[in-house]
This record gives C-alpha cells, structure tokens and sequence, in this order.
C-alpha cells in the first residue's frame, strides 16, 4: 500500500505576494500613473490662478467706473465690458441660430432615417468638417460669406467685417458638435420605444418627433448648450471676419463690425508687439479670460448634468 | 354556420389593410419633413463641399506656379517671396511636443482612472477635471501659457531676444490643451476592452502593471492611437493660443546652431502665418489660400489615417 500524501505544504500569504521587487515595481507604476492623473488638477489649478491673479491686479488698479462704458478700447484705458459680451452673445447667438436646425437635422436624419450604409459615410465627413481649423473657416466667412450670404441681407452698403458673417462662420464650426452630441442621445433611445411606437399605429415622422425626440431631449439640449459653449469661447473666426481690431463702441448690429470677449484677447496680443509693456492692456487680457473662463465653465457644467440625466434613464 | 362568408372575409381584410396604408393616399407631411430633413444635411455637407472648391480653387495655382519654392521660404513681407516653410518646420516641432508630453502623460492618467483607481471620491473628482478641461476655450490655455511659461518662466524657457516667447512655451502650452482630450479618447478605448480578458490574466497571476502592459494595452491602442492622432489633428490646426504665448507674427530670421538654442528662440506655425497674412493686403490672398490648402491637406490625411485605423482594428466583443 502505498503511502497516502500528507497534507500540501501550507502557502502563506507572502507566497501569494510574489517578490518583493516585483511589488516595488508595482508600486512605483502605480504612482507614476496616479501623478499623471493629478496632473489634470495641477493644470486646473494653474488656469485659475494665473487667470484669478492677473484679473486681480486688472481690477484693483482700475476705475471700476470704466468697465460699464459704452466702447471697448484697452490701449485708450477704455473697458466697456458690456461692449465685448453683448458682441460676443450676439455671435454666439447667430451661430446657434445657424447650427441648430443644421445640427438637429443632420441629427434626426442620421440616427432615424439614414441607412447603415449612408451613416457609415456621413458620419466621417462631418467629422471632417468638424476637423477644418478656426482659422479656415474665419477666412471662409470674411471672403466668401461676408459678400455673397450677409451682404444681400443686409440693408444698405455693408462693410466686409460684420458681425453677422463671423456668427455663421461660427455656426458652421459648432454645427458637427451639435449634430454629433444629438445623434448619440437619439440613437441611445431604446429601440423597444420607437417599436411600441410603431405598433400604436405611428407614422416614422410621428415616432422621430414625438417619441424619440422627447426620450433624447435631455442630451438634445446639452448639444445645444455644448454648442453655445463653444461658440462663446471660439476665437479665430471672429478675430478674422468680425473686424474692429483697436476696439469698438458698444453695438448691437449685426452688420457692423463688433468685438467679442476672444476677438478682444487677440488683438490685444498682436495689436503692439509688447503686452507686457501697456498699462492695463496685459492684466485686462487675463480679466476678460477670468469672464469666458466663467462663461463657458457654467454651461458646460449645466450640459453635464443635461448628460448624466439622459445617461442614468437607460 | 361554422365558417365566416368569404366575401365578408376579404373585406375585412382589406379594411386593415387600406387603414394602415393610410387608404393610398400619401402622407404629405411626412413626405415634407424627410425632405427638410435631407436639405438641411445637403446644405450642411454642401457648405464644406463649397469650402474645400474655394480653398483648393484659389489655392493650388498658387501651389503649382510656386512649387516647392513655396513650401520652404520664409516668412516675407512681399507676398511672391513669402513662404511656409518656417511655418511647417514650427507646426511639426510643436507636433513632436503633443507626441511626447502628452501622449505618455495622457495615456497613463486614463490607464490610472480606469484600470486602477477605485471609485473614490478622488476618481470621480478628477475625471470631473478632466472633462471640464476639455471643455475650456483654446484662448483660455493660450492665457495659461502666457502667464506660466512666458511671463513667469521666461527666463528659463526663452531667455534672450525671444523674451519668453520661445517654441518651449509654445509646445508645452500645446501639450497641456491637448492633455484632456487625449485621457478622454484614451480611456474610451480601455473602457471597451473587456472584463473577462482582465479576469483571465489575474486568474494565472498576473500583477495588475502585467494585466494592463501584456493585455489590456495592446488591445485598446487601435482606440488610443486613433484618439491620440486625432488630438494631434486639432493640435495642428489651433491658432488663438500660439497668438497669446507669441508665435511669431510677420517675420524673423534667424539661425540656429543648437537644438536648445531653437528650443528657447522664436518660431511660428501654419495656423499663426494663416493668420497673419488674412490680416494682410489683398495681394497676400492667393498665399493664404495656399497656406491653407497645405494645411488641409496634412489634417484630411491625418484624419483618414486616423479613420482607417479604426475601421481596421475595430473589433467588437
């Protein structure tokens, strides 16, 4: 007979562990990666504190009476803070007006109606479109908008530099985002819903409107917030087609000239080579980049809540 | 008794039938709203379709009457001497920036998010930062680049006649923009690899750095190289940051006799020189066309790389 085997040799918990190097490996990877991480709060923090600090000086230096008069002109000692956010609300506006019912569209089409086939081609061309660099479009819209799409519109001889020519130009810019955001709310609706739908008797225009447009509403508007947020913030298009470099007097009309927050922030980095040198032109710089800062933070965040919403519901 | 008349059978039939066909008529309205919705995305596309015509219209005699005189010319102030090729040489430097800084920063702040870090309070803050960094305007980190690297660290990234406002402040305020969107793109790509291919490697004893290098990691870089390309992509094209940290604007020459001299001396890229010469006279026109045209032409190679690559390796689980 032969010998029954004794019980296994008992594995203690350091056999399980490994060598000792390898865990110090483990644990340098791993600190590593997490440093890494942190840095994207080490950047935040920089962003705020450069911008906070500069806008400081900007405002405990100035005559705080200075920032509600009607014209922006900083080399003039002139912060008509109103001037600069009215011009930049109006061009974000325009470029809503133009990429919500291009973006929706595209949108709707895409997630509803459109073949597999047809989505696996549309969806990289708008990708290409969303790819077109700022400084493309700008040009586009102060060479090729500006005279053949405002200039009929508007009454009268209208200058090149317009307000309206850059909120399309921006519209164009945003017009993938929207329409990308809302197509990934659309397509996320159950497709038990639009089935339930049919089998009521619906129409497809009926199902798209009144079942999947409501289902995906949430994600809709956080699109169109989204969109907002970035038209707000978007630079180079309106510094080249909307004119009004050295400053501008308080304006509303979209066929004039007008500054906005960013356009406001180039021209006073190119406008003399020395920003640093000019009084307050260089703490104002950071003053108006505190405001956008601000701007595009709350929309963003409000769009997220938007997100989370839509994302928790399926 | 038992059976239905047959004649009242098919009526009825046909009834249901009728119904739902809407009894033959057409439904105007339906008809009406797939047809807006087609305009509004033909114009959509139709508006890039009309963009590229005039870029590439306007452009390329430009490009085939210069060649590649073109391509390698300095900055000038006279539009037929004035080149991109200090331009070029700027963008792809700064290029070599994104791709060293960010990429491995990037990569390993999405490898710590989703492969290590539990659900703490921590986690869930710094994603939190991180998708809000994205959402930051360009300017915004232009100002950051200002304040940090040109003004603060001035005399370490650019000492000299450059004053702060040397290529080292350009690329790491380009790196630094990037940052956000390559974590984001990164870990889209290590959230689709599944559970199961972690489970089996723990399961023969792997340690988590081997699970993530040997597994997890080959099979999410067809998702993170196309995010990480893309994000260069954007990288190439930003202009409004390069204006606030000083690429240069309008012209210098200079030579460079060391790497670290060019590092901390001056620079300028194809988006600025776009810029700038929009702002010039109209006889600068045909070179911002054809500036342009180059400019597009790297990004549409870059992006269909970058499509490609995901058509190739996309793999569903």
């Amino acid at each position: 007979m032969t010998a029954i085997p004794g019980p296994p040799t008992r594995l203690s918990v350091a056999d399980l562990r490994g060598s000792a190097a390898r865990r110090r490996r483990e644990t340098a990877v791993r600190l590593a990666f997490m440093a890494a991480a942190s840095l994207s709060i080490v950047i935040s923090l920089l962003i705020i504190l450069s911008l906070v600090g500069e806008a400081w000086n900007f405002v405990s230096s100035v005559d705080l009476a200075l920032l509600v008069e009607r014209g922006w002109f900083p080399r003039r000692d002139l912060f008509g803070i109103p001037t600069i956010v009215s011009g930049t609300l109006l061009v974000a506006g325009i470029g809503m007006l133009v990429a919500t019912p291009l973006g929706l569209g595209a949108a709707i089409y895409l997630s509803e109606y459109a073949s597999p086939r047809a989505r696996r081609t549309i969806k990289p061309v708008l990708e290409v479109l969303a790819g077109i660099p700022s400084v493309v479009l700008g040009y586009f819209a102060l060479q090729v908008i500006s005279p053949t799409v405002v200039d009929p519109i508007c009454p009268g001889a209208t200058e090149q530099f317009n307000m309206a020519a850059a909120g399309i130009g921006v519209g164009i810019l945003i017009t993938p985002l929207v329409a990308s955001v809302a197509e990934d709310a659309m397509y996320a609706v159950p497709r038990s819903l639009r089935e339930a739908s049919y089998g009521l008797g619906a129409r497809k225009r009926t199902t798209s409107l009144r079942v999947v447009f409501p289902a995906a509403i949430s994600g809709i508007v956080a699109a169109l917030i989204l969109g907002l947020s970035r038209g707000i913030g978007e630079t180079m298009v309106v510094s080249i087609a909307a004119g009004a470099t050295g400053g501008s007097l308080f304006s509303v009309n979209p066929c004039a000239p007008g500054q906005t927050m960013t356009a406001a922030m180039t021209a006073l980095a190119t406008g003399s080579d020395q920003v640093r040198g000019a009084s307050l032109a260089f703490p104002s710089l950071f003053f108006v980049g505190l405001l956008l800062f601000a701007f595009t933070l709350t929309l963003n965040l409000i769009a997220d809540r938007f997100v989370r919403r839509f994302r928790v519901r399926y | 008794m038992a059976a239905t008349p047959r004649s009242q059978a098919v009526t009825a039939a046909e009834a249901v039938r009728r119904s739902l066909e809407g009894a033959g008529r057409t439904d105007w309205r339906s008809v009406a709203f797939q047809a807006v919705l087609v305009l509004l995305l033909v114009l959509t596309l139709g508006i890039l379709a009309w963009l590229l015509a005039v870029v590439f219209v306007n452009g390329t005699p430009v490009l085939l009457e210069r060649g590649t005189e073109f391509l390698t010319s300095p900055l000038a102030s006279q539009p037929d001497r004035a080149g991109v090729g200090q331009a070029i040489q700027g963008s792809l430097m700064l290029m070599a920036f994104v791709a060293l800084l960010s990429f491995p920063l990037g990569i390993g702040a999405a490898v710590y998010l989703e492969e290590y870090a539990a659900d703490t309070a921590f986690t869930r803050f710094v994603n939190t930062v991180v998708r809000n960094l994205a959402g930051v305007p360009s300017i915004v980190y232009g100002l950051l680049g200002l304040a940090v690297f040109v003004v603060a660290l001035g005399d370490v990234v650019g000492p000299g006649p450059a004053s702060g406002r040397s290529l080292l402040a350009g690329g790491l305020t380009m790196a630094i923009l990037v940052l956000p969107i390559v974590i984001i793109t990164s870990g889209e790509a290590l959230r689709a690899v599944p559970g199961s291919i972690r489970e089996a490697a723990f399961g023969v004893g792997a340690t988590r750095w081997e699970v993530v290098r040997s597994h997890v990691l080959p099979y999410a870089a067809p998702g993170i190289f196309t995010g990480t390309i893309l994000s260069m992509a954007r990288a190439f094209g930003e202009t409004a940051p390069l204006i606030l940290v000083g690429a240069v604007i309008g012209g210098f020459n200079v030579r460079y006799d060391s790497v670290l001299e060019q590092l901390q001396g001056r620079y300028t890229a194809l988006p600025t020189t776009v810029y700038d010469w929009a702002r010039k006279p109209a006889s600068f026109e045909g070179n911002v066309y054809a500036a342009i045209v180059v400019l597009i032409a790297v990004l549409l190679v870059v992006n269909a790389l970058a499509i490609y690559l995901r058509n190739r390796f996309e793999r569903r689980w």
